[in-house]
C-alpha cells in the first residue's frame, strides 16, 4: 500500500472513529485500534501508540469546553494522577514484554465492558454527606454552584477509588487509551461523584496521564509519524465536529447502534488474539 | 472547606485561562503535524508502507536528540514529531499551572502532590525505562 493511500483511509478512519467516540462518549481510541490492526494490518504496537496521542489531542482540546460545562476538582483530580501515572508509565513500559495476543483480548474484553457502560443508564449517588477520613485530610469534598445555590458533595471510599484509578491507568498504559470508562466507575460509582464533577475531573486526567505513558511509547519507537498523523489529525477534527453536533443531536439511539458495532470490534479482536492472527 | 463564592470564582478563572492555554497547545502542536504532513506527503506518497512487524528501529525519530537532529535537516517526519512532542507537553504545562495556583493558595499539600506527579512524568522521560 502506498504512503498516500494508507494516509487517506486512516485519516477518514480516525476521523469517523473521533466523531463517533465524541457523539457517545466512548472516546476515539476505541475504534482506531481495531481499525488499524484488524482492517490494515497494522501491528498493535504502533496502533497504541497512534492511540495514546490522539487521546492527548482530543482531551485537551475539549478542557476547555467542559469549563464551561462542568467543575473539575483539581485537588481530587491531582490526587487521583498520583495512581494514574504510575500505573500508567508501568503499563506502558510492560506492554511490549506481553505477547500481542494477548492484549488484543484484554483489549477486546475492555471494548466490551465500554459498550456497556456506554449504554447503561448512569445514576448519580452523590450525597452531601462524607465521614471518609482521606477524604478530609486530603480536602477532596467540594461544591459546585447550580441554579438553586451551591450544591456541597461528599468524596466517600477514597482508597477503592484510589485503587480503581491504578487499574485504569495500567489499562491506559498498556493499550493506548483513556480507559473512560473505569474512571467513570472509581468516580461515580466508588467515589460517588456527581456527573458534573466526575466527567470534567476525568477528562483532566486523561491528558496528563496519556502523556506520561506516550513518553515511553515515544523512547521505544513505537509512535511513527507516518500512523501517528492521520490518526491524530482526524480523531481530532473529528472530536472537534462531534462536540458541535453535540449540542443538537439526540445520542439515545446511536449509543446502542455503536454499542453493537463496538461489541462486533471486541469479539473480532479477542477471536484475533485467540487465534494467534494478530 | 474554604470553597466560599469569591473563592470558587478565582478558580474558575484558572480554569478558563488553563482550558484556553491547552486548546492553544493543541493548535499550534497540530499545525506543526500538518505541516509535517503536507511535506511528508509531497515527498513520500508513493513510497510503500509496511508496519505489519513493530521494529523499535524503523521510527528514527524516538529521542529528543535524533527529532532535533531531523529538524535541523527540515525532515518532514522529524517534523510530525516534534508536533507530536509538544502535543505531549501540552497536558504537563496544566500541572505546572496547578502547582503554582496551590502555591498562591498556600496548599503545601497539594503543591507536593503535584510535584510528586511532575516527578514520575519526568522519570518516563528517561530513556532508560525502555529497555
Amino acid at each position: 500500500m502506498s504512503v498516500l493511500l494508507f494516509t487517506i483511509i486512516v485519516l477518514a478512519g480516525a476521523f469517523l472513529a473521533g466523531l463517533l467516540g465524541s457523539l457517545t462518549g466512548l472516546g476515539g481510541g476505541v475504534i482506531i485500534i481495531p481499525l488499524l490492526t484488524l482492517a490494515l494490518g497494522v501491528d498493535i504496537h504502533y496502533a497504541i501508540g497512534a492511540s495514546i496521542i490522539s487521546v492527548i489531542a482530543t482531551s485537551s482540546g475539549s478542557a476547555a469546553a467542559y469549563v464551561k460545562e462542568g467543575i473539575t476538582n483539581i485537588r481530587i483530580g491531582m490526587f487521583l494522577e498520583i495512581a494514574t501515572t504510575i500505573s500508567a508509565v508501568l503499563g506502558a513500559v510492560i506492554t511490549v514484554y506481553i505477547n500481542p495476543d494477548y492484549i488484543a483480548v484484554l483489549f477486546g474484553a475492555i471494548l466490551l465492558f465500554s459498550a456497556a457502560m456506554m449504554v447503561r443508564k448512569k445514576v448519580d449517588h452523590s450525597e452531601e454527606s462524607s465521614a471518609g477520613v482521606l477524604a478530609n485530610f486530603f480536602k477532596l469534598n467540594g461544591s459546585y454552584p447550580t441554579a438553586e445555590g451551591t450544591v456541597k458533595y461528599g468524596v466517600h471510599n477514597v482508597a477503592g477509588g484510589f485503587l480503581m484509578m491504578f487499574v485504569a491507568g495500567i489499562i491506559s498504559g498498556l493499550l493506548g487509551i483513556g480507559s473512560g470508562a473505569l474512571k467513570v466507575v472509581a468516580m461515580d460509582n466508588i467515589m460517588r461523584l456527581p456527573f458534573k464533577v466526575s466527567t470534567t475531573t476525568s477528562n483532566f486526567m486523561m491528558g496528563v496521564t496519556a502523556a506520561a505513558s506516550a513518553i515511553v511509547y515515544l523512547h521505544r519507537g513505537q509512535i511513527d509519524p507516518g500512523i501517528a498523523m492521520p490518526v491524530t489529525l482526524g480523531v481530532l477534527c473529528g472530536a472537534t465536529v462531534g462536540s458541535k453536533l453535540l449540542v443538537r443531536t439526540k445520542t439515545d439511539k446511536l449509543k446502542v447502534v455503536f454499542a453493537i458495532v463496538v461489541s462486533f470490534l471486541a469479539i473480532q479482536m479477542i477471536y484475533n488474539g485467540l487465534a494467534g492472527k494478530l | 472547606m474554604k470553597h466560599t463564592g469569591k473563592h470558587y470564582f478565582a478558580d474558575k478563572d484558572i480554569q478558563i485561562i488553563l482550558g484556553t492555554l491547552l486548546r492553544v497547545g493543541v493548535i499550534a502542536s497540530m499545525t506543526v503535524v500538518f505541516v509535517g504532513a503536507l511535506i511528508y506527503l509531497a515527498v513520500h506518497h508513493s513510497d510503500q508502507v509496511d508496519y505489519s512487524k513493530f521494529d523499535p528501529s524503523k521510527s528514527g525519530y524516538s529521542s529528543f536528540y535524533a527529532i532535533a537532529q531531523g529538524l535541523s535537516k527540515l525532515d518532514s517526519r522529524a517534523i510530525i514529531q516534534f508536533g507530536t512532542i509538544l502535543l505531549i507537553f501540552t497536558p504537563v504545562t496544566r500541572i505546572v499551572f496547578s502547582i503554582f495556583s496551590f502555591l498562591i493558595e498556600r496548599d503545601y499539600l497539594y503543591v507536593l502532590i503535584g510535584l510528586f506527579v511532575l516527578c514520575i512524568i519526568l522519570i518516563s522521560l528517561s530513556n532508560k525505562l525502555v529497555g
